[in-house]
């Protein structure tokens, strides 16, 4: 066995090995350390936020209108603006974007025009979002005299979270086997027909993951609604939808509120940031803990519901 | 089951539709007062709007903040009530407002004074004049005047490094005007923000740092800046440099860098009952309010007086078309209100 040749591929093998398992063992520390260097300056800036605005959450921070006086304000008018922005966004952003989404893997053609659309959607994806708010202040406010109303700020954001939408409902659908669409068609099945039974169910996790990530965008988004002129100070609400009183039939609906001013969290936590008093700073970073929360339930949703509706489809 | 479901939420939506448009007088036509504009204006509209929404629950006031040229824009075309301004309406803003046929109503509000500002750690500086600051600021000394030591002599050859509000801005367009000599003549070399607790941030960490901004974002953060007095050289209004306060200001000697604060209001507006109760609301609890947000208030006599030309509907601007105008004193305002 004292082949002398052998023995030096032997010692050459050890070396190099040696060597591999240094670098590997490099760059495990090298990945612990990035990914705690994210996560550390996470935990400072969160913690930060909480030293500086754990006192201000209360129950009369969530029911009081904002306020001159630091101590006094709270963030009514930003929630409930930000629940009708959000309310808004989806039910003008889903149908639109599902629905472009499905055509656009399903039906169309491929061809130089559908290329040139998919090309156009996806940069789209990647604009930033202060040009939404200058394409909603031109047209919206503007051309369409809507002012700097809720509908406005609903119409812009849901312009923005559009693209991602439609990218996130195709992606779903082109994750699907083309073999369910196959047997679908092969018993007789219209392309409809295999969308609503099939397709759609299938996807319907994946497509929620996505919308509901954009929504939490949306909910964090500042510079488009302050491009369209939200930037304000308002201690109302909008016009509630629903009351109950008056004559037959008891209840009533109104679409009015979609005309009045608004404001919301990122707004209001923007406008308290910029005073010169001590006492705005721990106001911000109270809303800031509340629009961390919220979006934190946003996406624990998302997460929910891509782990149920994967549990559920089985072909 | 799945048919008598589709049925009923047919039904709902039905229901919902004709509910719609059959319950107008249940929603009581809501009054809402538009105000836009200085964001130097804003805290003391602010807090006007709180008191006065908690006297007249009836009526919603919102109070935007899109700068004096940015709320001149919108009340020009008849977007807004009440324009908040940190300086007079200038003529391009006139010509707009003629061009949509409004006329508005000129209503001074109290007092603001411009602070010059540097970092506490500089012993060098215990006072500027306005000359200084002209050479300082004006647009030819953009890479040429970079040294304390270049603006007199004793001061250290040391980097010397701008802070100041960026274009947008009513304090911007005042102080190149009462400054430089022509409004938004500035240098451009300097970090600009518009906004001011960046300022702020910036010359407290900085020993070689100059800026300016508001009087009330000194006033809250005292601890960490110090303030520059200022002497115009001009012993008319005082001799020699003098320290803004609310004691200086009110005497026109922190001349010139204290200056009026502005709301204009469009007469069509001042029509409807709801901008007539804020407006008056306004003039008659303005000094208690303007003092509380930090801002220095004009004499009872002058608020007075202000409110007789709102009542008497004297429209126009008392500066003509000039915009912003050196120096402007409470009395001459005054006088051209009778």
């Amino acid at each position: 066995m004292n082949n002398p040749a052998l023995s030096k591929i032997n010692s050459s093998f050890v070396r190099k090995s040696g060597v591999n398992r240094r670098l590997d063992s490099g760059f495990r520390i090298l990945g612990i350390a990035s990914t705690a260097f994210g996560l550390v300056v996470l935990l400072v800036l969160i913690i930060d936020i909480f030293l500086d605005g754990a006192d201000r959450i209360k129950w009369d921070f969530f029911v009081s209108f904002p306020s001159r006086k630091p101590e006094l304000a709270g963030i009514l008018s930003a929630w409930v603006g930000t629940v009708w922005i959000m309310v808004l966004t989806a039910l003008i952003a889903l149908p639109l974007g599902i629905g472009a989404g499905i055509y656009l893997e399903e039906y169309a053609r491929k061809n130089y025009l559908t290329n040139f659309i998919e090309i156009n959607i996806a940069n789209l994806a990647g604009v930033p979002s202060v040009i939404y708010g200058l394409l909603g202040l031109g047209l919206f406010v503007r051309y369409f005299n809507l002012d700097r109303s809720v509908l406005a700020g609903g119409l812009t954001l849901a312009l923005l979270i559009l693209p991602v939408i439609i990218l996130s409902t195709r992606e779903a659908l082109r994750a699907i086997p083309s073999s369910i669409r196959e047997a679908s068609y092969a018993l007789g099945a219209t392309k409809w027909q295999t969308v609503q039974h099939q397709l759609f169910p299938a996807a319907l996790g994946n497509i929620m993951t996505g919308v509901i990530l954009a929504m939490s965008r949306a909910a964090g988004e500042t510079a488009p609604l302050i491009t369209i002129g939200a930037l304000t100070y308002i201690a109302f609400l909008p016009q509630s939808p629903v009351a109950f009183s008056g004559g037959f039939p008891f209840i009533h609906f109104s679409l009015q509120g979609l005309f009045d001013p608004f404001t919301v969290l990122p707004i209001q936590i923007f406008n308290w940031v910029s005073r010169p008093q001590k006492g705005f700073f721990a106001d911000a970073a109270a809303g800031i803990i509340v629009l961390l929360g919220l979006t934190l339930i946003m996406n624990a949703i998302a997460i929910l519901l891509r782990h149920h509706y994967q549990k559920k489809v089985r072909w | 089951m799945n048919r008598f479901l589709r049925l009923s939420i047919f039904g709902i939506m039905a229901i919902f539709l004709s509910c719609v448009f059959s319950a107008g007088e249940v929603f009581a036509a809501s009054k809402l007062v538009k105000i836009d504009g200085s964001s130097t204006v804003f805290p003391i509209t602010e807090a006007v709007a709180e008191e006065f929404q908690k006297q007249y629950s009836g009526i919603k006031v919102m109070v935007g903040i899109s700068g004096t040229g940015g709320g001149f824009k919108r009340f020009g075309r008849g977007e807004t009530d009440i324009s908040d301004a940190s300086r007079p309406i200038k003529p391009k803003e006139v010509d707009l407002a003629k061009e949509n046929n409004i006329k508005y109503i000129e209503l001074p509000v109290a007092y603001d004074g411009l602070s010059v500002i540097v970092n506490p750690k500089n012993t060098w500086v215990d006072y500027l004049t306005v000359k200084e600051l002209k050479k300082l600021w004006e647009p030819s000394s953009q890479g040429v005047i970079t040294k304390w030591s270049q603006i007199r002599e004793g001061f250290p050859d040391k980097e010397i490094r701008l802070f100041g509000p960026g274009t947008d801005s009513g304090t911007f367009d005042y102080f190149t005007e009462v400054i430089c000599g022509k409004s938004a003549a500035s240098r451009g070399d300097y970090t600009a923000s518009e906004d001011d607790n960046v300022l702020v941030e910036g010359i407290a960490s900085d020993t070689q740092a100059l800026g300016y901004f508001g009087l009330a974002y000194y006033e809250q953060n005292k601890d960490k800046l110090k303030i520059v007095p200022i002497d115009d050289e001009n012993d008319a209004n005082g001799i020699g440099p003098i320290t803004p306060s609310l004691k200086s200001v009110m005497d026109d000697t922190y001349q010139p860098l204290a200056r009026p604060i502005f709301i204009y209001v469009s007469t069509k507006a001042a029509e409807k009952d709801e901008v007539k109760k804020f407006v008056e609301f306004y003039l008659k609890n303005a000094k208690d309010l303007v003092t509380e947000v930090g801002y220095i208030p004009l004499s009872d006599e002058s608020y007075k007086a202000a409110l007789e030309r709102f009542q008497k509907r004297i429209t126009g601007s008392v500066f003509g078309r000039k915009g912003a105008t050196v120096g402007v004193k409470m009395e001459e305002l005054l006088r051209m209100e009778r």
